[in-house]
């Protein structure tokens, strides 16, 4: 079979409350189609709750080449991240 | 023992095992990965269906039956699935079809077994309906695609609808065992089936810009036993490990 069918990304919230994060991407004619094999391919033992898919061709994505100019410049200012807080022992989950 | 109850059971039963069978020949066989993915969940909730009726049929039989019991080491004639479901899977188009008429009578059944006077098949019913919803929506929605989809597709489907049309009317032909069944409340408003697997049927090929065969001569026996030559092969391949080493267990 000739398969040309375009490429979907495919997303799964694993619960409420938590964010869609991407898991993998597979092929579909279509979005429902995509949806189909979304949930076929990728909730088979509980993992999630809600699907995204989108169409692989509609992600605009960064150039690594272009990764220092983007990234670098953040590692480099240590006050932009939280840690110079002494937390108290009965604060869990920061 | 309540003979028809049992009868029922079993008929109940095969369907899913026969076509849970048919559908895991196709693990790594299918046309691409998502959907060998989808056939073989599909065969795998048929098959676990099949369980959960069989266990029930066990407890009526009683005499150190079982799931597996009644599963691997009756014959073919003692078989209650409907012919449609023992058709080979042939093509992509042949495998969607035969899924896809019998998906549209089973939802419709298993509505009605959700409302069953037996306490066990409207539990398991139950379950499974959430299974069977999904296994219509996958089957109806790829009849429309290759229905509505290429000059190949459509011919290709045309031809399956062609060969398994002639095997729809023994699932609406019912059985001594369903009707007294029926007359218990056991199955409830059988007689109502036909319309509504009619109006699935003329939406969803409406959608796909399928025409719905006449009313024309079909097939049955499988009720009764009476299987297409289909059926000795299937079980002979099912049933050799248990019939070659009886009582293995892995």
């Amino acid at each position: 079979m000739d398969n040309n069918w375009p490429i979907w990304e495919v997303f799964l919230r694993s619960k409420n409350g938590l964010n869609h994060k991407h898991v993998g991407s597979l092929h579909a004619a279509d979005a429902e189609m995509a949806m189909q094999n979304a949930r076929d391919v990728y909730t088979r033992r509980n993992e999630g709750i809600s699907i995204w898919v989108v169409e692989s061709k509609h992600i605009a994505a960064s150039d690594p080449d272009e990764g220092e100019s983007l990234f670098d410049p953040a590692n480099d200012k240590v006050y932009r991240h939280p840690t110079f807080y002494n937390l108290p022992d009965e604060l869990k989950h920061m | 023992m309540a003979n028809h109850l049992h009868n029922f059971l079993i008929h109940l039963g095969d369907n899913a095992l026969i076509l849970g069978h048919r559908l895991s020949e196709l693990t790594g066989h299918g046309p691409v990965l998502e959907q060998d993915m989808a056939m073989t969940n599909i065969a795998l909730d048929l098959v676990g269906q099949t369980r959960n009726i069989f266990q029930v049929a066990a407890k009526i039989q009683g005499e150190g039956a079982s799931e597996d019991s009644i599963a691997y080491t009756r014959d073919a004639t003692a078989y209650k699935n409907v012919l449609l479901v023992e058709q080979k899977n042939g093509d992509f188009a042949k495998t969607v079809t035969r899924q896809f008429f019998y998906d549209a009578f089973n939802y419709h059944a298993y509505l009605r077994l959700q409302k069953s006077s037996n306490k066990d098949i409207a539990a398991f019913a139950d379950k499974a309906i959430k299974e069977i919803t999904y296994h219509l929506k996958w089957s109806a929605e790829w009849v429309i695609r290759l229905g509505d989809g290429t000059e190949e597709s459509n011919k290709r489907i045309n031809a399956a609808i062609e060969s398994l049309w002639p095997y729809t009317g023994e699932m609406f032909k019912f059985a001594d065992y369903e009707i007294a069944c029926h007359e218990e409340g056991i199955f409830p408003d059988i007689h109502s089936i036909k319309a509504d697997w009619d109006e699935e049927v003329k939406n969803v090929f409406a959608e796909a810009t399928l025409t719905v065969p006449e009313d024309a001569w079909m097939h049955d026996g499988g009720k009764r036993g009476v299987h297409s030559e289909h059926l000795g092969f299937l079980l002979a391949e099912m049933q050799f490990l248990q019939r070659a080493y009886p009582g293995q267990e892995w």
